[in-house]
C-alpha cells in the first residue's frame, strides 16, 4: 500500500530537538557564554549587528550562539527581532570627526592632523597559525603602553581636501526631508543616496566585497584611494520633541571608510576628487571599504560616467545585496514543488510525443515520396 | 494559546493597517501590484512571508484557517505556517475547504469550489509576470502602465512556432479584468480557470518582493491564448488511485524501485472527502485518513 512521505508536526518538533542537541555539541565541553562570544568573537558580533541593522552586542551574541555560528542565520534572527521594535526617534547625524579613535589610517597622506593610528589590526600580522592560542589558560597578553591620546576632534581627510576644493562638496539634503527607511518602505527606484547607503550597510559583506573587487579589476574602474579609514566610539544623540535639544542616548562603535576617486570633470564641474562612503557598526573594515567602492560605482550615472559594469547597475546591486532575502529565496527551493514539477513533467511528455509523431510522419512521407 | 509578548497574529496594529491599505488598493485595481512596506518576518523569505503578512493583516479571532502547500494540509510548510498562526493568533484551524473562512495556499487552488465570504491568500515568490522577459523593475512598471504586453504574446507565439504548443505549464500568465497582466503565483495552469469569476476574495502576497495584488470576487480572469491555439489545462489518462477522481489535479508518485507510478489527488482534503463518501480508486484499499502514515524523518 502506498504511504505518502509527509513531514508532520512531530517531525518538525523532533528536528528542532535535534537542532538544539547539535547546537550544544558534546555536553562534556563547557557551554559558550554570551559574554565569551561578545568578548572573543567581536568581529562576528559586529558583522551580525551591521547586517542585522541593530546595534545590540548582547542580542547579536545570542543570535550567533543560537545560529551555531552561521552568521547569515544570526543576522536573520536579529532582523526578525528588530522588526518588532517601535521606532521612536531619528538620531542626529553622527560627526565622525568627534570619534574617540581606536584606529585611523589614511593611504593618501604620509602624515596628517591627528596622525596615523594603527590600532588592533590583522594587517601586519603574519598569517601563521598561532599554536600557542590552542593551549588555553595562558595569561592575557600585555597591552602596549598607551601613546599620546589623539585630540578630541580629528578632522577627516575629506575636510582637509574639501577646504581646497579638490574634493567635491557633500551637500546635505534639504533638512525637511525625512531619511528613507528600507525596513518600512519598499525600495524606490531610482534610489536616493540615503536609500542606497542604508541598503549597502545592511548588504551582505561577501556580495559587496566581490562587487568592489570587480571594479578594481576593471568592471567599472573608479581609481580608488583609501582616503581614510577610522574606527572608534561615538555618542549618539536624539532630539526628543518635548525637550527640543539633543540628548545623548548611548555610545556606539563604528568603522568609517572614505574612498577618494578620480573624476575628470564635466561641463558643470572642474576636475576633482569624488568620494564613496562606507560605514559599519563595530570593526567591519573590509565591509566599510567594499561598501565605499560600491557606493562610488553606483554614482556613475550621476557623474555622467560610462556605465555597464555590474557594480554600476543600481537595480542589480540594490535588489541582490540583502543576504536574508537571498538566503531565504535560494533555500526555498527545498520546499516541495511537486505540483509544478508534475505540470512540467506532463508538458515534457507531450512535447516528446509531438516530436516522435512528427518524426514518424516525416519518415512516412519520405517512404511515400521514394515509392 | 497565543504566544505572549507578541500582538495578535504577530504583526503590530500599525503594520496591519498599512497592509490592509495596500490590500484595499489592490482590490480597487484588480491585478495591479501594490508596493508595500513588507516586514521582516520570523520565517524565511521565499517561504510564504508575503502570504503570512496578508493573512496576519486580515485574520480575526473568529476566523477558521486552512493552510495548504501543494494542495495538501499535511506538508511540512503548511503545518509550520498553521502552527505559526495557532501560536500567535490562537485561531481555529481546519483541513476542510468548505469550513475555512481563510485559506492560505502555496501552488494550488483547492478542487472544492470556493464560496462567497471566503478569502484565499496566495504565497507569491515573483509577482511580476514579465520578469523572465525583462529583469528590470523600472522597465516592467512602465510596461504595465502602458499596457505593453505584446512581448508576452510573442513569447507564447515563439513556443508554438518552435514546439508546436505553449511551453508554460505553471504560473501561466493571466489578464485580470481586461487590464493588468498578472502572475497567478506558481499554480499549475490546471487551476487558472478557477480564478475566473471566483466568488471568493483572492489576495496575493509577495513578501521579499514587497508587492500585494488581488482579484476581487467575480472578476474576469483570462489565461492568454490565441484563437487557433486556445488555452488548455493538463489532463491525465489515469484517475486518482485512492479516490478514483478524474477531475482533480494528480500527483505522480513513484512507489517502488521499478518505477511503478501511483497517481493521487494533490488536494488531500478533496481526496479524503471523496473516500469518506464511498468513492474508491483502484489502489484505494486503505481506510480514509490512512495515507499520511509515513512522516518524513527529521
Amino acid at each position: 500500500m502506498y504511504v505518502a512521505v509527509k513531514g508532520g508536526e512531530k517531525a518538525i518538533e523532533a528536528s528542532l530537538r535535534l537542532l538544539a542537541e547539535a547546537r550544544r555539541g558534546d555536553p562534556a565541553v563547557p557551554e559558550l557564554s554570551l559574554e565569551q562570544i561578545k568578548q572573543q568573537m567581536t568581529l562576528a558580533v559586529d558583522r551580525v549587528m551591521t547586517e542585522g541593522s541593530l546595534y545590540d552586542p548582547d542580542l547579536a551574541a545570542l543570535a550567533v550562539k543560537q545560529a551555531r555560528g552561521d552568521l547569515i542565520e544570526a543576522i536573520f534572527l536579529l532582523r526578525a527581532y528588530r522588526t518588532t521594535l517601535p521606532r521612536f526617534a531619528d538620531s542626529q547625524p553622527l560627526d565622525t570627526g568627534r570619534m574617540t579613535l581606536e584606529r585611523r589610517i589614511s593611504a593618501i597622506f604620509k602624515d596628517l592632523p591627528g596622525g596615523q593610528l594603527l590600532g588592533p589590526t590583522f594587517d601586519y600580522s603574519h598569517r601563521l597559525l598561532d599554536f600557542a592560542l590552542a593551549a588555553e589558560g595562558a595569561a592575557p597578553p600585555e597591552a602596549p603602553a598607551p601613546g599620546e591620546p589623539p585630540p578630541d576632534y580629528v578632522p577627516r581627510v575629506s575636510d582637509i581636501l574639501g577646504s581646497e576644493g579638490l574634493l567635491e562638496q557633500e551637500v546635505p539634503d534639504d533638512d525637511g526631508l525625512a531619511v528613507a527607511d528600507l525596513t518600512r518602505e519598499p525600495l524606490p527606484l531610482p534610489a536616493g543616496r540615503d536609500v542606497r547607503l542604508q541598503n549597502l550597510a545592511r548588504g551582505d559583506e561577501g556580495f559587496l566585497l566581490a562587487l568592489g573587487y570587480s571594479t578594481q579589476r576593471g568592471y567599472g574602474r573608479t581609481h580608488p584611494f583609501a582616503g581614510e579609514i577610522r574606527s572608534g566610539s561615538l555618542a549618539v544623540e536624539i532630539v526628543p520633541e518635548e525637550l527640543g535639544f539633543p540628548i545623548e542616548i548611548g555610545e556606539i562603535e563604528v568603522t568609517e571608510c572614505q574612498m577618494v576617486t578620480q573624476f575628470a570633470g564635466s561641463e558643470e564641474k572642474p576636475p576633482q576628487f569624488t568620494s564613496g562612503y562606507g560605514l559599519a557598526f563595530g570593526r567591519a573594515e573590509r565591509k566599510a571599504m567594499a561598501m565605499a567602492l560600491v557606493d562610488r560605482s553606483l554614482r556613475a550615472a550621476e557623474l555622467g560616467e560610462e556605465e555597464g559594469a555590474p557594480a554600476q547597475d543600481e537595480e542589480f546591486v540594490l535588489y541582490h545585496s540583502d543576504n536574508v532575502e537571498a538566503s531565504g529565496f535560494l533555500q526555498h527551493l527545498k520546499l516541495p514543488h511537486y505540483v509544478d514539477f508534475q505540470s512540467e513533467l506532463g508538458l515534457l511528455r507531450r512535447l516528446r510525443r509531438d516530436r516522435e509523431q512528427a518524426a514518424a510522419t516525416r519518415a512516412d512521407d519520405g517512404r511515400e515520396a521514394a515509392e | 494559546m497565543s504566544e505572549t509578548g507578541y500582538n495578535f497574529a504577530y504583526l503590530d496594529e500599525q503594520t496591519k493597517r498599512m497592509i490592509r491599505r495596500a490590500i484595499l488598493k489592490a482590490l480597487a485595481i484588480p491585478g495591479y501590484q501594490v508596493p508595500f512596506g513588507s516586514r521582516e518576518m520570523p520565517l524565511p523569505y521565499g517561504w510564504g512571508t508575503g502570504g503570512i503578512q496578508v493573512t496576519a493583516a486580515v485574520i480575526g479571532p473568529g476566523e477558521v484557517l486552512k493552510v495548504i502547500d501543494q494542495g495538501a494540509d499535511d506538508t511540512s510548510n503548511a503545518v509550520n505556517i498553521r502552527r505559526f498562526f495557532a501560536r500567535t493568533a490562537g485561531v481555529a484551524t481546519t483541513e476542510r475547504t468548505s469550513e475555512a473562512t481563510l485559506i492560505q495556499t502555496r501552488h494550488r487552488i483547492p478542487e472544492t469550489p470556493l464560496a462567497e465570504g471566503q478569502v484565499m491568500v496566495f504565497q507569491v515568490p515573483i509577482p511580476e509576470p514579465l520578469r523572465w522577459l525583462e529583469p528590470r523593475e523600472t522597465e516592467t512598471r512602465k510596461m504595465h502602465a502602458l499596457c505593453e504586453y505584446g512581448v508576452m504574446h510573442v513569447r507564447l507565439y515563439e513556443d508554438i512556432a518552435q514546439l508546436g504548443r505553449i511551453g508554460t505549464a505553471y504560473d501561466y500568465p493571466v489578464r485580470v479584468d481586461g487590464r493588468y497582466l498578472a502572475r497567478p503565483s506558481p499554480i499549475p495552469k490546471f487551476d487558472n480557470p478557477k480564478l475566473h469569476m471566483n466568488p471568493a476574495v483572492l489576495l496575493f502576497g509577495a513578501g521579499r518582493e514587497k508587492r500585494i495584488y488581488a482579484i476581487p470576487p467575480y472578476t474576469r480572469v483570462e489565461s492568454l491564448d490565441f484563437e487557433d491555439h486556445p488555452f488548455e489545462i493538463e489532463t491525465w489518462d489515469e484517475c486518482c488511485g485512492l479516490c478514483g477522481a478524474t477531475d482533480s489535479f494528480l500527483d505522480e508518485v513513484i512507489v517502488d524501485d521499478r518505477g511503478t507510478r501511483l497517481y493521487v489527488c494533490s488536494d488531500s482534503d478533496y481526496c479524503a472527502r471523496r473516500r469518506e463518501a464511498g468513492h474508491l480508486g483502484p489502489q484505494g484499499g486503505e481506510p480514509p485518513g490512512g495515507q499520511a502514515k509515513g512522516e518524513a524523518r527529521p
